[in-house]
């Protein structure tokens, strides 16, 4: 009986919210008028579905709290075994593909699933320097992504220059606006920076709408010269990669050469990051987040400090937009909107701040997961032939942030590696870890 | 002994409300200068001014590292227009990460402000930022693993490992500093002032929470601190057993306004000084008029 109430109540907040979005459903009849057309038999399925949900989460045994150690041991070799297999399977994921999908079927696996997700990688890897490691929230990250993919669109358009002179031009400029918007932003904190941060990726994207002249506005930038290897055009021409490497011409070559790219620059954000970790400039990341106050006494400058981590994370994302444009061979502002910030953020969020592992693994979930809706179209065997998967994606996604939210809020990895240490290294429980904002 | 930090008509309001109300003095090189007072004295405050987390509403406050203060460099500096020349600083121009670098002041928080999610040893490893930083070359150096950084990191972990022994901290050196026991967390950020290098170091109310045995070791550090490592000490204490014991020039302060200035002994026995303190709660007076022998 005691367990009836919540239940009951748990069906009337169902009833409540579905009535109006689930309940009542708007339609344009054959006269394009707009009808009504109510749905009950849905609305009583969310009622149900929330009264038995509830009981049935009465009925588990109620999970104790269990106090959090204050530090946990080194990883077992267990866990650097698993790493070691990942690392494996990222580097053969082309040649896994190829040979279980063969040369047409692989293209979605390494494009959508390999390329795709590794983008995400990155970007999430260059945020998590601001937001994780130096505790400041940003976002509008999404702009240094635009910076860098209109530098190289732009540069390789207008004046022809090749795409591996555009890449680190195109994270040097990023870099630049990071510092130019650092200047005035940074002296703000918490929710003003937020907002501010915001604001920036917002101007950027409408500058890049509105400057047509340059830009070419909301119809974007088309043709954009294709990567070549090293020089090599992946065409089928006698001059092509294919011709000079005696292989037959096939179009997975350049999708699997931009693999390797992505791959390769991903890595890149990830070793520097760790190495900038360990030195002077990386501690000085972290003991801002702990305590900027702390920090100016002890005679650091809190503005360079943040300046550099906004200036690296914003480099990083103009080499992850400079491949962007190159692997599209199209840019419009529509690609840079305020999703693209929120989407990078809940990846960071999720994997937990400054965490490269679980950032890694959150972009897999987040970006593989909203892939792999595309594979359940077998469903409209149930649903009826108007049902589409990918529209639920972001309904998961706020579901996947309502769980983790619940179970663990400080993310995928809630434990902080020390950057040095005289014996054996053990990770920081999160409970000592400060999130910053400052 | 020559003084190394003046103070001089520092005044500091807030609104209505005038917190430091024209106080000078003056710390000494080589000594223990205790600032004392009642609760809301404006003890705080001063150190916000001195360590320039508060910009002064008046006064000026000169700071000398290495030399001697001079007055006529000090005129002379402050008709120039600039913040410091020739080891010689005003600290009122200056922000605070300049005076902690460059003036060699180094500071503790009345509430302890360590990195609470970084290890003992990191927090002392960040004090040593300026010195690691310059080393690493704009961290270029740093990222290639050049040798002049990693000698200057061997020598910042050497020094780090030192003060983790002399606080006997070294066997938590791997713990989170927020996961240490109170009295350890005090000792910590005085250690981790120390590793900044400082001329004077200012300690706000270091005492405070400890338990006798931990005073005890505490005055022990801060003596010790002054003899062998080279720096005075400006100090806000409560514990008027620290402050007597330890200290070698007093400064009282009540509100916002200095009343007494000398050796401890002449301090103590202030009419001045005495009737400041019976504004406070009971059990405060008793203690002090124990200590006094009132
Ligand atoms: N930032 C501030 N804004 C307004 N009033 C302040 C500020 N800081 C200190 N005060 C006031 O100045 C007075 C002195 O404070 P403080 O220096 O902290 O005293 P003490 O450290 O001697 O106990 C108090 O009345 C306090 O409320
Ligand atoms: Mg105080």
């Amino acid at each position: 009986m005691n367990a009836l109430w919540p239940a009951l109540r748990a069906a009337l907040i169902a009833a409540g919210l579905a009535f109006p979005v689930v309940a009542l459903r708007t339609d344009l009849n054959m006269d394009n008028q707009l009808v009504l057309e109510p749905r009950w038999s849905w609305m009583l399925a969310a009622m149900a579905l929330a009264f038995f949900g509830k009981l049935a989460l009465g009925a588990l045994p109620a999970r104790k709290p269990k106090a959090a150690p204050a530090q946990t041991a080194e990883p077992p070799a267990r866990t650097k075994w698993i790493a070691r297999a990942g690392l494996a399977l990222i580097a053969l994921w082309p040649f896994l593909a190829l040979f279980f999908a063969g040369p047409s079927g692989a293209l979605k696996w390494i494009d959508n699933y390999g390329v795709q997700i590794l983008i995400y990688v990155m970007l999430a890897w260059g945020l998590n320097i601001v937001v994780g490691l130096a505790g400041l929230l940003d976002l509008g990250y999404v702009a240094f992504y635009a910076v860098g993919a209109y530098a190289y669109a732009l540069l390789s358009t207008q004046y022809g220059v090749s795409f591996w002179i555009c890449l680190p031009l195109a994270g040097i400029l990023a870099a630049f606006w990071g510092v130019l918007l650092g200047f005035p932003v940074l002296r703000l904190r918490g929710d003003y920076l937020a907002i501010v941060t915001l604001a920036f990726g917002e101007i950027i994207r409408i500058v890049l709408t509105n400057f047509s002249s340059l830009t070419n506005g909301d119809a974007g930038i088309a043709s954009i010269p294709r990567a070549t290897f090293f020089g090599l055009p992946f065409t089928a021409g006698p001059n092509g990669f294919a011709a000079f490497f005696g292989l037959k011409f096939s179009p997975i070559h350049r999708i699997v050469f931009l693999y390797y790219l992505i791959l390769a620059l991903a890595l890149l954000t990830n070793f520097v990051t760790l190495r900038l970790r360990r030195l002077p400039i990386g501690r000085a990341w972290e003991a801002l987040r702990e305590d900027e106050i702390a920090c100016r006494a002890l005679g650091l400058d809190t503005t360079k400090v943040k300046l550099t981590a906004f200036a690296l994370g914003a480099m990083f994302g103009g080499f992850a937009g400079a491949f962007f444009a190159v692997r599209q061979g199209f840019v419009s502002p529509s690609s840079f909107n305020f999703m693209e910030s929120a989407t990078i953020l809940a990846i960071v969020v999720l994997g937990g701040r400054g965490s490269q592992i679980g950032v890694a693994l959150a972009a897999v979930a987040i970006i593989g997961g909203s892939e792999i809706l595309r594979e359940f179209d077998f469903l409209k065997t149930i649903f009826g032939p108007d049902f589409d998967p990918t529209q639920y994606r972001m309904l998961l996604v706020g579901l996947a942030m309502v769980a983790m939210m619940n179970w663990r809020p400080r993310g995928l990895v809630e434990t902080r590696a020390p950057t040095v240490s005289f014996g054996q290294a053990r990770q920081i429980g999160a409970d000592m870890v400060k999130e910053g904002h400052g | 002994m020559t003084a190394l930090l003046r103070v001089e008509h520092l005044t500091m309001r807030f609104g209505g409300l005038t917190a430091v109300n024209d106080v000078s003095f003056e710390a000494r090189r080589g000594e223990i200068t205790a600032l004392i007072g009642p609760n809301g004295a404006g003890k705080t405050t001063v150190f916000n001014c001195i360590t320039g987390f508060y910009k002064p509403t008046a006064g000026r406050i000169a700071m000398a590292p290495q030399g001697a203060l001079d007055t006529a460099a000090i005129d002379a500096l402050t008709r120039s227009g600039a913040r410091g020349r020739n080891g010689l600083f005003l600290l009122e121009r200056m922000p605070d990460h300049e005076i902690a670098r460059k003036a060699h002041v180094a500071r503790t928080f009345q509430n302890i402000r360590l990195f609470s999610g970084m290890t003992a040893l990191e927090n002392l490893v960040v004090a040593q930022h300026e010195p690691l930083m310059s080393a690493s070359g704009f961290s270029l150096l740093g990222l290639a693993g050049a040798p002049r950084y990693r000698r200057a990191e061997r020598a910042a972990l050497d020094k780090a490992r030192a003060w983790l022994e002399r606080i006997q901290l070294i066997d938590r050196a791997d713990d989170p500093a927020g996961a240490l026991p109170y009295g350890d967390q005090r000792r910590l950020e005085i250690a981790r002032a120390m590793c900044a290098d400082p001329a004077l170091l200012c300690l706000d109310e270091p005492a405070a929470g400890l338990n006798p045995r931990e005073s005890a070791d505490l005055t022990a550090l801060l003596r010790a601190i002054r003899d062998e490592h080279d720096a005075s000490l400006l100090l806000i204490e409560h514990d008027m057993s620290v402050v007597m014991d330890v200290s070698d020039h007093v400064v009282v302060l009540d509100y916002g306004r200095k009343i007494a200035d000398g050796a401890p002994a002449a301090v103590r026995a202030d009419p001045a000084v005495i009737a400041a303190y019976l504004g406070v709660p009971d059990d405060e007076v008793a203690a002090i008029e124990q200590e006094i022998g009132a």
